[in-house]
């Protein structure tokens, strides 16, 4: 199999006064979903821009599979792209689109019609593209991307603009993907998007990485080891507080949550102290929080502040 | 490149506003070639009224008229003549004024017959360009410069050997040098031998400054008197050719006590279309080429700008990140595409149109194949690099309003106006360094110095030959190709 990976290398680059990426690095491996996530303004579509060779880096190298971009015969065997789904000519149809591409890639017509399959569109292939829903111009995408059947797909914001329906679709056909061996980097300014679809996550702010992890680390560091009590006991705090837990904060009428502690160590204290309870369960963050909680001093539009850049 | 080919003819033929814009084109062209609003009146007004052109022994159309004073030869022989006296003057509405046309004649003749565009050679003097030795309409030889006046009268010998006729000139009768040896190919053991003389019209430029070129001419005649001829009679008088000369008072011959003096107004001369001439050119039929222009000039610009503006160029490059190519292979695929349509079109429109025209009862003059063939590839080869240099506008310019802008400001507009408005002068300079220069591709009837004429574009007259204004049309896209792939390469996409 052709190397599946795509590496990216100390990439810098401005525009006029803004730093758009600083230093990125960062390397998608095959066979998982790599998600990329970062607020508007991250620096995400501009690398992506970048690894395909439609901007130049000031700085800093984009390898796929080991090459340079421009390099590639036939690239889109090698990564297949989705870069904006609304970029394609309005009149002309799905099917028509997808034919171009491939002819550009020495593929014929069958092939088109595989992917039209694949992506679901086989009801409207021959329809003008300009009359396609948001969702369905993804779906078009990610035909398009699909075309050269790819060792590596990159795929920029593919949840904009989808019903539920095809969000579940989507993290189906995203998961299948990486469990075919191939490398998938997809981006998203929303990380709830990426729950139970990312393996990996790539974060960003301000045009460099701010953390590279599994999705299981990220969720455990953000738990920080949390219990949640449920109780309307007035004594439940100061029996917590007694058996060795390093802090207790009231959160709401009935809950507490409880630091230092295991969640077998606060029911044991519990009933030791004969507080009467609801609930005691260990907190499990959401991936959005954690995102949050990483990107709080990196967001670029705040409300109070504004803009800080662009 | 034969991917990328492919793909760019895929996304040619799958954009159905294209489509209806090549229809449109080629729609404008057959329209306007096909139902012209010309209309002439050959052979509308009864079989009495049917235009016959005289034809050269080269197949094209001729000017054959002027007074002739002629007899019999049989074999070979001389005739030699001294032109003592040469006057000409201008027919205008205010009546007749002294002028002599440069291009006015008078002189020996060699003719196969009287019949109207039938082989002859001639030594002649004429109103300003010297002596000369002319044959068959179309060749034309210089001798001794110098106008006829009483004391400086011109001697005139022609010789006939087999098939070449000799045609000397003398200031004296003593010494003789030969203007040009001419073959005359076929010509019968008996020929008409004797002196000719014939004045063309003339046309000069009205409203040089402002506005539209409009032209104003009329008929001139020449006088010359011959003496010392060496031949003697009978002689008989006839006059050749079409109505003016018949027309023109005064024309015709006076035998004198030492020969003749004689008057005669047309020319022996290759026709021309135009103030000058007669009837309408092939190129007629191919008015309907400005309308199809702008069709490929906005399908050009657009072939690209719709990819800027839609954000797909960026798939495209993704597709081919060898950008250079890309504007290769879209350039290649709307060249030829345009090249094959214009072929099509401008082939009916040239073989039917003329055919239409005729109909209608216009003075169509006849082109050779090859012309004919010339001015159909040579438009369809106008409007193919046309649709590349408004593609390479829209390349370079990115925003199709911008690109239109500026295809039609140095393809059409140059065209447009130098066709209307501008004096001559401007028109021709504009169709020497514009695009529109390409024009020049169309001009079916060849501009030639010995006919005095106002060639000018709204004629069908270009001041560069054909393939030279090609040329400069092929360098202006060369140049804005050049600098849009340039801007490709350098810019982000």
């Amino acid at each position: 199999m052709i190397d599946a990976t795509i590496t990216v290398t100390g990439l810098r680059k401005r525009f006029g006064p803004t730093t758009a990426l600083d230093a990125m690095t960062f390397t998608v491996a095959h066979g998982q979903v790599t998600g990329f996530v970062g607020p508007n303004g991250a620096g995400k579509s501009t690398t992506m821009r970048v690894i395909v060779g439609l901007d130049a880096a000031d700085e800093g190298s984009a390898l796929v599979g080991g090459q340079p971009y421009r390099r590639l015969h036939k690239p889109l065997h090698h990564l297949g792209v989705l870069l904006d789904a609304a970029a394609l000519q309005p009149s002309r149809t799905a099917r028509d689109h997808l034919l171009w591409l491939a002819h550009s890639q020495g593929l014929t017509a069958r092939r088109v019609d595989e992917v039209i399959d694949q992506a679901g569109l086989g009801s409207v292939a021959r329809r003008r593209a300009g009359g396609f829903s948001l969702g369905m111009r993804q779906r078009l995408g990610i035909a398009a991307a699909m075309l050269g059947d790819p060792a590596a797909l990159m795929l920029d914001e593919p949840f904009n603009g989808m019903d539920p329906e095809g969000i579940v679709w989507m993290r189906g056909f995203l998961r299948s993907l990486a469990a075919q061996g191939r490398a998938v980097l997809v981006s998203s300014h929303l990380m709830s998007e990426l729950q139970d679809t990312a393996d990996h996550v790539v974060i960003v702010g301000r045009g460099k990485v701010i953390a590279d992890t599994s999705v299981a680390q990220l969720l455990a560091a953000a738990s920080q080891g949390r219990v949640t009590v449920g109780t309307d006991d007035p004594a439940a705090a100061q029996v917590l507080a007694r058996s060795g837990a390093t802090g207790v904060t009231v959160t709401g009428a009935q809950t507490l949550s409880v630091t230092g502690m295991s969640a077998q160590a606060v029911v044991a204290a519990l009933n030791a102290g004969g507080v009467t309870f609801s609930e005691v369960s260990a907190h499990r963050a959401t991936l959005e929080q954690a995102y949050l909680d990483l990107t709080r001093d990196a967001v670029e539009f705040r409300a109070a502040d504004g803009p800080v850049t662009r | 490149m034969r991917n990328l080919l492919h793909a760019e003819w895929t996304k040619l033929r799958t954009l159905p506003g294209w489509i209806f814009a090549m229809i449109a084109a080629a729609g404008a062209m057959l329209a306007l070639g096909l139902l012209p609003g010309l209309q002439g009146s050959c052979g509308t007004q009864g079989p009495q009224s049917q235009c016959v052109a005289a034809v050269g022994p080269d197949g094209l159309e001729v000017s054959d008229s002027f007074t002739f004073v002629h007899q019999a030869m049989t074999g070979d022989g001389t005739i030699t003549a001294r032109v003592s006296q040469m006057t000409g003057q201008r027919l205008g509405p205010d009546g007749e004024q002294d002028a002599m046309a440069p291009w006015a004649k008078a002189g020996l003749i060699v003719k196969d017959g009287t019949a109207a565009g039938s082989a002859y050679a001639a030594v002649m003097v004429t109103g300003a360009h010297g002596v000369r030795m002319q044959h068959n309409y179309l060749y034309d030889k210089a001798g001794p410069a110098g106008q006829v006046t009483q004391t400086q009268p011109r001697w005139l010998r022609l010789t006939r050997s087999g098939d070449t006729i000799t045609g000397q000139s003398s200031p004296d009768g003593v010494t003789w040098n030969t203007v040009a040896t001419v073959p005359l190919k076929h010509l019968p053991p008996t020929v008409l031998i004797g002196m000719f003389v014939t004045s063309p019209q003339y046309a000069e430029a009205m409203n040089e400054s402002l506005g539209a070129v409009g032209a104003s001419g009329g008929p001139t005649k020449a006088t010359a008197t011959f003496d010392h001829l060496d031949r003697t009679g009978p002689w008989s008088e006839q006059r050749l050719g079409g109505s003016t000369n018949f027309e023109v008072p005064g024309v015709g011959f006076e035998p004198t006590d030492t020969g003749f003096t004689i008057t005669g107004s047309g020319d022996i001369a290759p026709a021309v279309a135009g103030p000058a001439g007669a009837g309408v050119s092939i190129t007629e039929t191919l008015v309907g080429t400005f309308a199809a222009l702008i069709f490929v000039v906005v399908i050009g610009v657009g072939y690209i700008t719709g990819e800027y503006r839609h954000g797909m160029i960026r798939m495209t490059l993704a597709a081919t990140p060898r950008r250079g190519r890309v504007l290769a292979a879209k350039a290649a695929v709307l060249g030829a595409t345009v090249f094959t349509l214009g072929l099509a079109v401008a082939a009916i429109v040239v073989i039917f149109g003329q055919k239409v025209l005729r109909g209608n009862g216009v003075y169509v003059l006849p082109a050779t194949g090859a012309t004919q063939l010339r001015v159909i590839a040579g438009t369809a080869a106008l409007l193919s690099v046309a649709s590349v240099l408004a593609l390479g506008w829209g390349a370079l310019l990115r925003r199709s309003a911008t690109a239109v802008t500026a295809a039609v400001l140095t393809i059409v507009l140059p065209y447009l106006l130098a066709m209307t408005v501008l004096p001559a002068g401007a028109a021709q300079w504009l169709l020497r360094i514009s695009p529109a220069a390409a024009f020049a591709l169309q001009q079916s009837t060849p501009q030639y110095y010995q006919v005095a004429n106002l060639y000018l574009p709204n004629s069908g007259y270009y001041p560069l030959p054909g393939w030279a204004g090609l040329a400069v049309l092929a360098a202006w896209t060369a140049a804005v190709l050049g600098l849009a792939a340039h801007r490709l390469h350098r810019r982000d996409a």
